[in-house]
């Protein structure tokens, strides 16, 4: 299948453009309340809430016996919520590391939820309902409905986000002084983890209690890479996970039906790896252009520099010297030297060399220069 | 002394664990000082000044400033916390720091203006610290970092100052510069209570000190209290300091 007719079967078929839109619109979600998570170094909260919403999903089952997937989600959610806020009582009660609680309560409630699913499964009149698509998701099951609710919170989510802006930004970076202006940071925090929850919950069915945390945390990653402004990371985040939805989605339903939701999760991670890569101020490689460069302009200034300050003991700065005597300078090599001849430095003839005027001019105001330079 | 008293302290008790930190804090501070905490690492001195502005509960006692409680009087306070307490790899600029500063006074929802911003630069200049305003904070140096957590307070246009060791890690002509402002702020009639590390510098700099190590040592005029027998029972070593007149 190629990409044109890929694209038509999208706006066509009605089952892949639900899945296509389901999967974007979570990416966005996730990416977007990711950001917040990755900010506040809480890496392990999406994978704390997922797991914890699992137990949820089977005692509503077992309750219910319903196979509906919001009223399985609805479980999901209460679990979610009460593993996340005993996460924050242990936290803030005991003051064990956030991480340990975090473990804690995740495999705590994973354990339990497993247990639950196995005994469900054991069950001789269990219409098994399909639950272990909770575990690594099945983004085909997703009908229109499901993509509704997606949207609405969504869009909730975005209108939260822009009217308490300047309060979740100032609660990320310093909430200490944010409770100083009188802030109810609780309130805050409640706000932004109570999204992150229900985020997660809403994209179990897809992508699974296993996988989920890599869509909050991915493309927040990667979004940090490329921009040092909260707004633009909140943004591009949102963006790289709608993209990974799309991408991922596109990826599985043309390569027999593999199953979506790790493909989204691999989409996601090939935008975090090339954003660790090429980004253009903290990505590897241009850190590592930019640290040759900078080498090389400082060589070539020092040893100007050093040429500047023989030449100064004449009256005539163009007067030749030996090469011979650059040698004893660390760091002079004939490729230097080359490079400084080239600019119209220095001149050369024979073994001799001289400074020109405008070398002269550049290697006097060298100093001046990178100080300034340097605002 | 018959002056207001800015920021009064009773009975003050502050524990993390069972183990209290601050035992029974009776202090005074007197309007238009400006204060030196000393007391050596662990002491409490930073508990002390989160106490007060209510980021931590305490276990007993009150605190009011200007005879009422914090709460009502938050307008009046300006804080530097320690530099070390935030993620300086956040993405945000020096300008966008300082002018939370301005959030206090704008309360819930409402979203900075020109007014603000203007407030904002006009800190950042004091500071020296204009030609930074755009820098992501991270890429800017520890006493840089240090000068734009002072310009958020002094946006803040406060009657009292409390600082977390605003001179830790700032070069000399830096810390000339802040010890500038902070004298400024007194003779304009305000607070500012400092946690300082620098024994030395103490009686050249601030006109009033506070001995604390979890109970209160003394409080008062620097030149009737700071004296190696205070340094001695606050720092349990046989402490000397040649104070030069
Ligand atoms: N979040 C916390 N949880 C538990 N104990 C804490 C916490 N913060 C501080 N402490 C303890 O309380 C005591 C006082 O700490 P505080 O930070 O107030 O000291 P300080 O005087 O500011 O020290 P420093 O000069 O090192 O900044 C220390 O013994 C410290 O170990
Ligand atoms: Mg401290």
């Amino acid at each position: 299948m190629d990409i044109t007719e890929y694209i038509m079967l999208v706006f066509t078929d009605y089952t892949l453009r639900t899945i296509t839109l389901g999967t974007a619109i979570l990416g966005a979600v996730t990416g977007m309340l990711g950001s917040f998570a990755v900010l506040r170094k809480q890496s392990l909260l999406g994978d704390a809430i997922s797991h914890a919403a699992l137990p949820g999903i089977a005692i509503v089952f077992l309750i219910t016996g319903a196979k509906d997937s919001n009223v399985l989600l609805l479980g999901a959610l209460v679990s979610g919520l009460i593993g996340t806020f005993w996460i924050r009582g242990i936290i803030s009660k005991t003051h064990l590391k956030s991480d340990t609680a975090l473990g804690l309560i995740l495999s705590l409630f994973f354990g339990f939820g497993m247990l639950l699913l196995t005994f469900i499964q054991k069950q001789p009149n269990a219409n098994q309902a399909g639950l272990d698509k909770y575990l690594f998701g099945q983004a085909a099951t997703l009908v229109e409905s499901d993509v509704w609710l997606m949207a609405i919170v969504t869009g909730i989510c975005l209108m939260i986000l822009l009217l308490f802006w300047k309060e979740f930004k100032m609660l990320l970076f310093d909430s200490d002084f944010t409770k100083t202006l009188g802030f109810n940071t609780k309130f805050i925090d409640i706000l932004i983890t109570s999204f992150i929850v229900l985020a997660i919950v809403l994209g179990l069915q897809t992508v699974g209690v296993v996988l989920m945390s890599a869509m909050l945390l991915a493309p927040a990653a990667a979004a940090r890479q490329w921009t040092n402004r909260l707004s633009v990371m909140v943004f591009l985040s949102a963006l790289f996970g709608a993209f990974s939805g799309v991408f991922g989605t596109a990826v599985s339903a043309s390569q027999n039906n593999l199953s979506t939701g790790p493909v989204i999760v691999i989409i996601a991670g090939v935008f975090v790896l090339i954003s660790f890569v090429f980004s253009p101020s903290r990505g590897l490689l241009f850190k590592q252009i930019r640290f040759i460069k900078n080498r090389r302009d400082l060589q070539l200034h020092k040893t100007l520099a050093f040429m500047f300050r023989i030449a100064e003991t004449h009256e005539n700065i163009s007067h030749p010297h030996s090469i011979k005597i650059l040698n004893n300078f660390q760091g002079f090599t004939k490729g230097t030297l080359q490079k400084l001849v080239q600019k119209n430095y220095v001149q050369l003839n024979g073994n001799m060399w001289s400074l020109t005027r405008e070398g002269y001019k550049t290697a006097s105001n060298l100093y001046n220069q990178q100080t300034e330079n340097n605002e | 002394m018959s002056k207001k008293i800015a920021v009064q302290i009773d009975d003050l008790t502050v524990a993390y664990n069972y183990k209290p930190v601050l035992w029974d804090i009776d202090l005074e501070i007197p309007e238009g000082v400006l204060m030196a905490i000393v007391g050596p690492n662990g002491a409490g001195k930073s508990t002390l000044i989160k106490s007060v502005l209510g980021i931590l509960k305490p276990i007993a006692g009150s605190v009011s400033i200007y005879g009422k409680p914090y709460e009502k009087q938050r307008s009046l306070v300006a804080y530097v916390p320690q530099k070390g307490s935030v993620d300086w790899d956040f993405p945000t600029t020096a300008l966008d720091v300082v002018m939370m500063g301005t959030y206090g006074s704008l309360g819930w929802i409402k979203r900075p203006t020109q007014k603000e911003k203007k407030a904002a630069l006009e800190a950042l200049e004091k500071v020296g610290m204009l030609p930074f305003k755009n820098r992501q904070i991270s890429q800017l140096s520890g006493g840089q970092q240090q000068r734009i957590f002072l310009a958020r307070a002094l946006v803040q246009n406060a009657s009292i100052y409390f600082m977390d060791e605003p001179f830790q890690g700032v070069d000399a002509s830096t810390e000339i510069a802040i010890i500038n402002i902070l004298k400024a702020l007194r003779k304009a009639g305000k607070t500012v209570i400092v946690v300082h590390h620098d024994l030395q510098t103490v009686p050249e700099y601030f006109d009033w000190v506070t001995f604390l190590n979890v109970k209160k040592i003394a409080t008062g005029p620097v030149k009737d209290i700071f004296n190696d027998d205070n340094l001695t029972k606050t720092y349990g070593i046989n402490y000397k300091v040649s104070i030069q007149e």
